[in-house]
């Protein structure tokens, strides 16, 4: 700790001076600041949840997710080092494993997190034996697809529906590797529960578990958020228009 | 079958933060939780659908799928394996002819496996219908499946069936300890609260569940901690793979716990006190429910406590349902408010924003037994004991390889070969002390010392002699952690998953050295990237296993230095579709 008052506050974040506003996180005051650290879980509009661990950094030597941990003054933070890289790459390749992602097939291809973040990650394989769960679809809606395949269980729908939405379409039942997105009906069905297409819960999907219905390649393969521009690139700049 | 369901919710307040205890009850009743009792009990506390059934599918005793009448399952901690556990459980599902884990056609039995009951000292254990029954044998699983077969009722089995036995080998200071009831709670209010935290500080009391944070540091932080209430909370949740000290504490010295919580109630301004106690010791309650409703006729609960003028406490009990990950205390504390056992994040710490995010101390059964004698005694009796960085004794729950299982009360600093020698262990390879989440430690080390500087522990002491296999036992912990984990982040959740798919390989004598390689990587991400305890330590026993004992996993590997490929099982979907499982369906193991 030093004297520094907290409003003029900075921490080191690889040898850089990163200012931070009292109350912030080591991730929300990097991005704010334009500097990119990887992560899903985290969005902006939410609580930091801390659970995909994909922005781990180590703060003073110690590693911790970014996106829970307090920034202080003087915190000398490493993120861009090969090491902290090396431990993203290996959580990124257990949810490849943990789940069915198969890119080249998927809607969501382009526009997805978990592959953008791979590739910053320079992710080439999923390394570990593919777990394969049997994972089926919800396409009882009329208008949204459920692909579970696809799913990491970061909570931002659930969270979404819950804090915004009002209605908690959505909750995680199970525990461990068999932890899995359920939604608010005793059918199971996702035609069985208030879901509209406008609700907050439809646009926080980081991969591609939630999909409209007919929507499917309205921009092709190629044309997509992230084949234009790398990932760190497009999380700097939104936040800097939000 | 909702019939009672309005009345049950009644009972419970319609409150919806006892939610786990409400479902505790639903199975205790109907055998499992159904759609639709899923449905009605949301609209009855009115909670979504959706987080009762995220409740329901958390507790590994809950069941959101029909089981058999009787829902038997044998603990598959490692000491009720070495005793024998699995081929009892195979003598009783070939009397009923099913599978682990399946559901007898005519609905009266299933058969499965749960984590450690905490009966490892007269193990092999099972929980049938949630009642524990230890010390099986072949005619005991005879007897079971022969009243499981008639239908009888589980409340009118034998008595001498559910016998649990007293196994405390050694006491040292807290165990040899007389304490007339309220002698604690005097010289606490004689004190006063600010003098009661001091003399606690004075104390070096540290919390022994493993962590080993300053006990005074704690209790100073949450009585300095700005609520509307504050909250004592026992964590009695002793699911450690081996650990059973606190089942004793809560029989003969549950006074001393619940006088420990009180003095911590009025050292914190602390007016309700609640002990999360595991679901696997539902045969601790009635005799610790009699034990508050004395203490409460006796003045040592309730309001007033000895006349003393705004000194309120009185203490609740909660019984868990199957999740270690709820001995974490924020995971604790989320169960405690009836939600899935989830670890929070920190901080907040609890001492700030505990229990309904009210100032919380949470403390272990034994640190409690502690906290009651040193107000009793003081400071420098306790301290006198022990080493200056680890004051006091520690109570060890030895099992295993042993001529005498049991509990043992030594004073922090005894190596652990004096713990061995006064057990009866002969021909040690490695002993686990900790259980699964501590320190394998082999024979070279025997001279170390359980302290929180040299060898911490939470408790457990299990001792493998030199005709088990290290790495079986190394593949049971791996099963463990996979099958505990919470899942909520992504290295626990995934990674002991790998863990456990890895070590098998290598058991099976499948493995290569890339293997190897991989199981080191795998609890470096487990320690690094972790959200909680569970994870951090949930490579460690392999990771201790591969520096101790590599040659036990040296001469497993295959002689390949690639990864081995498993052509015979990958042939499996082939066999099943093709309806064939002769020799000629089989690759030979040695080849062509």
């Amino acid at each position: 700790m030093t004297d520094t008052p907290e409003a003029d506050a900075t921490f080191q974040l690889d040898g850089h001076d990163v200012p931070f506003e009292p109350g912030q996180t080591i991730l929300q005051a990097a991005l704010a600041a334009g500097k990119y650290i990887p992560y899903l879980c985290f969005h902006r509009e939410f609580h930091p949840h801390g659970s995909c661990k994909v922005c781990t950094v180590k703060v003073n030597g110690r590693t911790g997710a970014s996106c829970t941990t307090p920034a202080r003054p003087g915190d000398v933070v490493e993120s861009e080092t090969e090491e902290i890289r090396d431990l993203r790459r290996h959580l990124v390749q257990f949810l490849f494993t943990e789940g069915n992602h198969f890119c080249p097939s998927c809607e969501q291809s382009g526009n997805c997190t978990l592959q953008a973040v791979g590739y910053d990650l320079g992710v080439t394989t999923g390394h570990y034996v593919p777990l394969f769960p049997n994972r089926p679809l919800d396409a009882s809606h009329p208008e949204v697809l459920l692909d579970f395949n696809r799913c990491i269980l970061c909570e931002l729908c659930v969270r979404a529906s819950t804090l915004v939405d009002h209605k908690s379409v959505f909750a995680l039942s199970g525990r461990g590797i068999d932890k899995h997105l359920v939604v608010n009906a005793e059918s199971g069905r996702l035609a069985d529960t208030n879901l509209a297409v406008d609700d907050k819960a439809m646009s926080v999907c980081p991969v591609g578990v939630i999909q409209r219905k007919r929507r499917g390649f309205l921009v092709p393969i190629g044309k997509r958020t992230y084949d234009e521009r790398p990932i760190r690139e497009v999380a700097v700049d939104r936040e800097k228009e939000a | 079958m909702n019939h009672d369901l309005t009345a049950l919710v009644g009972r419970h307040g319609g409150d919806g933060s006892r939610l786990v205890q409400i479902l505790r009850e639903v199975m205790a009743v109907e055998g499992w939780i159904s759609p639709p009792t899923i449905t009605e009990l949301a609209r009855l506390l009115h909670l979504s659908r959706a987080h009762v059934e995220g409740v329901a599918g958390f507790y590994a005793f809950f069941a959101t799928t029909p089981h058999g009448r009787f829902r038997v399952l044998f603990s598959d901690n490692v000491t009720d394996v070495m005793a024998g556990s699995h081929e009892l459980r195979k003598r009783m599902l070939d009397s009923f002819r099913i599978e682990l884990g399946e559901v007898s056609r005519d609905g009266l039995v299933s058969v499965g496996a749960t984590s450690c009951t905490g009966l490892c000292d007269q193990g092999p254990a099972l929980l049938v219908n949630g009642h524990a029954i230890a010390r099986l044998t072949p005619a005991r699983i005879g007897a079971i499946t022969s009243l499981i077969r008639a239908g009888s009722p589980v409340e009118q089995w034998p008595d001498n069936l559910f016998t649990i036995d007293h196994h405390v080998e050694r006491k040292d200071l807290l165990l040899g300890t007389e304490l007339a009831p309220g002698a604690g709670i005097d010289a606490a209010s004689g004190r006063g609260r600010a003098g009661t935290v001091a003399e606690i500080e004075a104390s070096l009391l540290r919390g022994r569940g493993g962590a080993g944070f300053s006990t005074g540091a704690k209790w100073k932080a949450c009585a300095a901690a700005p609520g509307e209430q504050r909250y004592v909370v026992c964590n009695a949740d002793e699911g450690e793979p081996g650990t059973f000290k606190d089942r004793e504490l809560l029989r003969e010295w549950a006074p001393l716990v619940v006088e420990g919580m009180t003095v911590a109630g009025w050292a914190v301004g602390a007016h309700k006190g609640l002990i999360y106690l595991r679901g696997e010791y539902l045969f601790l309650l009635p005799a610790l429910e009699a034990l508050l409703e004395e203490r409460r006729r006796a003045g040592l609960l309730g309001a007033g406590i000895r006349g003393v003028p705004g000194f309120d406490f009185d203490v609740e009990i909660h019984l868990g349902a199957g999740a270690y990950v709820c001995g974490e205390e924020s995971a604790l504390l989320e169960s405690l408010e009836g939600k899935r056992g989830i670890p929070r994040n920190r901080p907040p710490y609890p001492v700030t924003h505990g229990y309904r995010q009210q100032p919380t101390v949470v403390n272990n059964v034994e640190t409690l037994v502690a906290a009651a004698l040193i107000a009793a005694r003081g400071a420098d009796w306790f301290r006198a004991v022990g080493t200056p960085k680890s004051a006091g004794t520690k109570i060890h729950s030895v099992s295993g390889d042993v001529a005498r299982p049991g509990i043992y009360e030594f004073p922090f600093g005894t190596s652990i070969r004096t713990l061995l020698t006064a057990a009866g262990a002969t021909k040690t390879q490695a002993v686990m002390v900790g259980g699964p989440s501590g320190v394998l430690v082999s024979a070279s080390e025997f001279d170390r010392r359980v302290a929180f500087e040299d060898v911490p522990s939470a408790g457990a002491f299990m001792v493998f002699d030199d005709s088990r296999d290290v790495l079986s036992v190394l593949d049971n912990f791996a099963h463990f952690f996979a099958h505990e984990s919470c899942g909520f982040c992504t290295p626990c959740r995934v990674g002991t998953t790998v863990q456990r798919q890895i070590l098998g390989r290598v058991v099976a004598g499948k493995g290569s050295r890339r293997d190897v390689d991989e199981l080191l990587q795998v609890s470096r991400l487990l320690k690094a990237t972790s959200h909680c305890g569970l994870g951090h330590t949930a490579g460690n026993a392999v990771l201790d296993g591969l520096t101790k004992f590599r040659p036990a996993f040296d001469r497993r590997l295959s002689s390949l230095d690639v990864p081995t490929f498993d052509l015979d099982a990958a042939l499996a979907p082939a066999r099943e579709a093709t309806a064939r499982d002769d020799a000629g369906a089989h690759l030979d193991e040695e080849g062509p």
